[in-house]
């Protein structure tokens, strides 16, 4: 077992791990924050991602010691200190860019890494990005256009809904 | 004007306020004090006899609780079959043992051979490497028309061959099929496959059990669709425990399409294991797991033949299936290729006579069950596939040759057992000319070929038979369950509402859409009402969501509690308003006396029925109803889709440029999850037509066996889709007028998609009749150079 000390959320937590502990494990096992899924054990589906030092990451695809000392960032930490939305997490509301929920932590962070790469991303450019995001229930559609619409575009033109 | 609450109106999701901020209730988020965690070694051969397993030097390891094999389990029963299938001669289907540990051989890659429960889930991983298994290799038996062969070996010993049953439907008089046949003017012919899939849903399956020798109670946490069904198949036929022992907890589920109906073996392993073990214990598969364990679907082999006259009209219809079920019959896999698949035929078209044949046939791989339309799919994609072969062999257009043979009479007997109730596919047709501005396709192609591309235009219908009952027919018909729902209106003394629902959404919304009809009906707002769902504990006996039946059947049965209720409440009112209960209206949450001013609100008759001072005698306090509602016939959502793609003549690479739905759903309640779904739907055809495929090694080997050779539909395999589904015929026979739409999308679009590449591949100059999905750039390379 090592220490491994990180800042989640703005919050200093630490804890003990073995050397092949993945940073979702530690999530979601040490600290309970369950909202970082696992949909996969290929890194291909991108329920995990999280931020790490600002980076989209594939928090299944990077060891917990592998993030000693860095900066985190979950779904749980993505809505303001009162429960309101995000413009990303809101945008997924208003344009049913959900179903089952599943996919959802995962394309909200990378929604969020993309747009700040990109504050305007076309549609093909949106797809591009979410290679690495499976979703089974939407089809896509509604994920893309929330994207859009977070990054303040009209997306009412957007083929009939 | 669109409306901004209740039926009708585009309600945000409640649900989406958890989902988005990492507070979801998954049951891998669902960990119990304690927990002990299993993993299960699974066979790496397809099949083979087991000749010792040796457990000692794993039951030695460190934490580990306790080694079972199938030896554990020879007391208690196998994983039950939900449908007994009559075959052609009367005789009821072959119906091997499905143990829940493998005894005496193994069937198919990753079937369960040993299970270690351990303290932490690294020690039961290590400690199942430890156990010694000695399994001689048989054949395997992978090839369907191969296994039906006399002599062939045989998948399940005890059984006389490897058919389950060979079925029929429709016109049974082989000369009478062959005499339409002889005397059709002309005879399109199909040979396809219809590719074996995997469900996927993004949530991989958790099982959670507990168990209190305190009060010899159990509560087991999984992802399920139906937690009523599971813990009946687990109490009465696996376990052999009382149902009121036992909780059965579906938490929020992520994603399913079918894959979460069937009871597991996992499931009832671990219910079994946490009295065993007297300690709770968790089983959460990965995606390489899944792959081997989680029931697949489709995998159905057909020759199709329709049979037309001089005018092109349909004269006769002929099909001969061999459907796999796998190695084991999973919950409902019998019923799918049979009552859900053959029935379905007819499609929109009023072709006289119809003769459905169907192997069912055991082999060597994973079970195979219901997926995302579960029958349909495959009936339509012969359908629609060979109707548009004929009108390529006569040159006439596909939409007019449809047009044509479309049922115009409602309500219409079909020659396959089915009565559709209504529908206007003259009409949904016209809505998908418009929508996918089919006029406008020459310039679309002529401008794709100016870019060195093939343009093709494929058109589907599809017609989908849904919320499955009654319960006296499929009864009849073999099915061992009823499928009516339940609901339970509890109104609470302030007016707010819960209601406890047998449907478990996995991602439908019904937390948003159910509340839609009850505030509705009774003029409050949304948020009064409130939807209590998949836990055994709370709910009334509920068989789940699954064949778009949620609203239909489930919502039927809400409506009609919530009327009883209604019913309730006027006799309070009527008493507190000194009127007649005839004379009592409900408008907007206020209960008023006809013709006067006197009214009372929806709050004060509440709280009167809980606080029963000034009260009718004869009433009894509270307000609580409940009421099962089983349909009276199917729901028959239709549509007609298009599809257009681009198929680069360099590279075989196809593109689908624009995809456009036209739906009946009859009466919608939320048009933007209704929506949701089609879009959903769509993606997952999509994703059968161009990309997905389970593929076996000749050894039995499952190739694609994870996301690395398996090909999901990613965002940029996909464009926007475009829904319409303004054509509204509504249900005959619920009350809601609701037909269902969860399966559409899936139904509809593959064939819409083949058709499309096929219309691009002649454009180009080619008569190419007919290539098999996936699609792939190989495929459509060696099929333009073949
Ligand atoms: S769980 Fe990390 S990519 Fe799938
Ligand atoms: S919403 Fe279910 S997987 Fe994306």
């Amino acid at each position: 077992m090592t220490q491994v000390s990180m800042t989640v959320n703005g919050q200093a937590v630490s804890g003990d791990v073995e050397g092949r502990t993945l940073l979702s494990s530690f999530l979601r096992e040490h600290l309970s924050l369950t909202g970082t899924h696992v949909g996969c054990d290929t890194a291909q589906c991108g329920a995990c991602v999280v931020h790490v030092n600002g980076e989209a990451v594939k928090s299944c695809n990077m060891l917990a010691l592998e993030a000693d000392g860095a900066d985190v960032g979950t779904i749980e930490g993505q809505a303001a200190e009162d429960g309101t939305l995000n413009v990303i997490q809101q945008a997924f509301q208003d344009h049913h860019g959900l179903q089952c929920g599943f996919c959802t932590p995962g394309m909200v962070m990378s929604a969020a890494a993309l747009l700040k790469e990109n504050p305007r991303p076309t549609e093909g450019e949106v797809r591009k990005y979410l290679e690495g995001n499976l979703c089974r229930c939407t089809g896509y559609h509604n994920i893309v256009k929330a994207i859009m619409a977070a990054s303040g575009q009209d997306v009412s033109n957007i083929a009939a809904e | 004007m669109p409306k901004d609450s209740g039926i009708g109106a585009s309600s945000k999701r409640r649900e989406d306020v958890r989902f988005l901020t990492g507070a979801g209730n998954y049951t891998d988020d669902i960990n119990v004090h304690g927990q002990a965690y299993v993993h299960f070694l699974r066979s790496d051969i397809a099949h083979g006899r087991i000749k010792s397993i040796d457990t000692s030097a794993a039951e030695t390891m460190p934490g580990v609780v306790k080694v079972f094999t199938g030896k554990d389990f020879e007391g208690v029963g196998g994983m039950p079959c939900g449908w007994e299938v009559t075959d052609r001669h009367g005789a009821p289907m072959q119906e091997p043992p499905h143990p829940i540990l493998a005894q005496g051989k193994v069937r198919h890659v990753g079937d369960p051979i040993a299970a270690v429960v351990a303290d932490s889930l690294e020690q039961a991983r290590d400690a199942a490497e430890a156990i010694e298994l000695d399994i001689e290799e048989l054949p395997a038996v992978l090839d369907m028309k191969a296994a039906a062969q006399e002599g062939a070996t045989l998948v399940h010993d005890d059984l006389k061959n490897n058919i389950c049953y060979d079925w029929h439907l429709g016109e049974a008089d082989n000369d009478k099929v062959n005499e339409v046949f002889a005397n059709a003017a002309h005879v399109t012919t199909l040979d396809l496959v219809n590719n074996r899939l995997v469900a996927n849903p993004m949530e991989p399956r958790v099982a959670v059990a507990e168990y209190s020798r305190g009060t010899d109670e159990y509560t087991l946490y999984t992802t399920s669709q139906n937690p009523h069904v599971i813990r009946l198949l687990m109490c009465a036929f696996v376990l052999g425990l009382p149902e009121h022992k036992v909780r059965v907890v579906a938490p929020d589920v992520g994603g399913g399409f079918g894959t979460k109906i069937f009871h597991y073996a996992e499931e009832a392993f671990c219910t079994f294991a946490a009295k065993a073990c007297n300690r709770a214990v968790k089983w959460t598969s990965s995606r390489s797991e899944a792959f081997i364990s989680d029931a697949h679907g489709r995998d159905h082999v057909s020759r199709i033949e329709l049979a037309l006259d001089a005018d092109n009209n349909f004269i006769g219809l002929r099909t001969d299936t061999y459907a796999n079920m796998g190695a084991y019959l999973s919950t409902f896999s019998s019923s799918v290729p049979t009552w859900l698949h053959g029935t379905l035929m007819a499609g929109n078209y009023k072709t006289p006579v119809i003769q459905v044949n169907v192997k069912a046939m055991f082999t060597n791989t994973v079970p195979v069950d219901a997926y995302r339309g579960a029958g349909r799919p495959e009936a339509t994609y012969q359908l629609e596939r060979v109707v548009d072969k004929a009108a390529r062999e006569l040159g006439v257009d596909p939409i007019a040759l449809r047009r044509q043979n479309f049922i115009t009479q409602f309500p219409y007997d079909t020659p396959v057992a089915l009565t559709y109730d209504t529908g206007n596919y003259d009409g949904t047709m016209d809505k998908l000319e418009a929508a996918a501005d089919l006029a406008g396709f020459a310039a679309r192609r002529a401008q794709s070929e100016a870019n060195g591309k093939l343009r093709g235009l494929g058109i589907n219908c599809y017609i989908e038979a849904c919320g499955i009952a009654p319960s006296n027919i499929v009864g009849m018909l073999g099915a061992r369950a009823g499928l009516y729902d339940a609901a339970t209106v509890r109104v609470n003394a302030t007016g707010s509402i819960s209601v406890m629902v047998g449907a478990h959404s996995h991602g439908q919304g019904h937390e948003t859409a159910f509340p839609q009809v009850v505030a509705d009906m009774i003029g409050i707002d949304e948020s009064m009402v409130e939807i209590v769902h998949g836990d055994t504990s709370k709910i009334p006996f509920g068989m789940g969501t699954y064949g778009s039946r949620s609203l239909a059947v489930c919502g039927s049965a809400m409506v009609k509690a919530t009327e009883k209720v209604i019913d309730k409440a006027k006799k309070i009112a009527a008493h507190l308003l000194e009127a007649s209960e005839a004379d009592i209206e409900l408008k907007d949450g206020q209960f008023s006396v006809a013709g006067t001013d006197k009214s009372v609100a929806w709050g004060d008759v509440t709280l009167t029925a809980y606080v029963p001072h000034n009260f009718p005698l004869e009433v009894e306090p509270g307000l609580e109803e409940t009421a099962f509602y089983d349909p009276a016939n199917f729901t028959f959502p239709s549509g007609a889709y298009a599809c257009e793609v681009e198929v680069d003549p360099e590279t075989g690479q196809v593109s689908i440029e624009a995809f456009t739905a036209a739906d009946d759903f009859g009466n919608i309640i939320n048009p933007m999850i209704v929506d949701g779904q089609v879009h959903g739907g769509i993606g997952q055809g999509i994703g059968q037509a161009l990309l997905e495929n389970c593929a076996y090694d000749e050894n039995g080997q499952l190739l694609s066996a994870s996301y690395m050779d398996y090909a999901m539909p990613r965002a940029d395999d996909v464009p926007f889709y475009s829904v319409d589904h303004s054509s509204q015929t509504p249900c005959t026979h619920n009350p809601l007028g609701v037909k269902g739409c969860g399966e559409a999308g899936a139904i509809g679009s593959p064939p819409a998609v083949i058709n499309a590449v096929l219309d691009a591949l002649n454009s180009g100059g080619k008569s190419i009749d007919h290539i098999d999905m996936p699609v792939s750039p190989s495929r459509v390379w060696a099929a333009m150079n073949g």
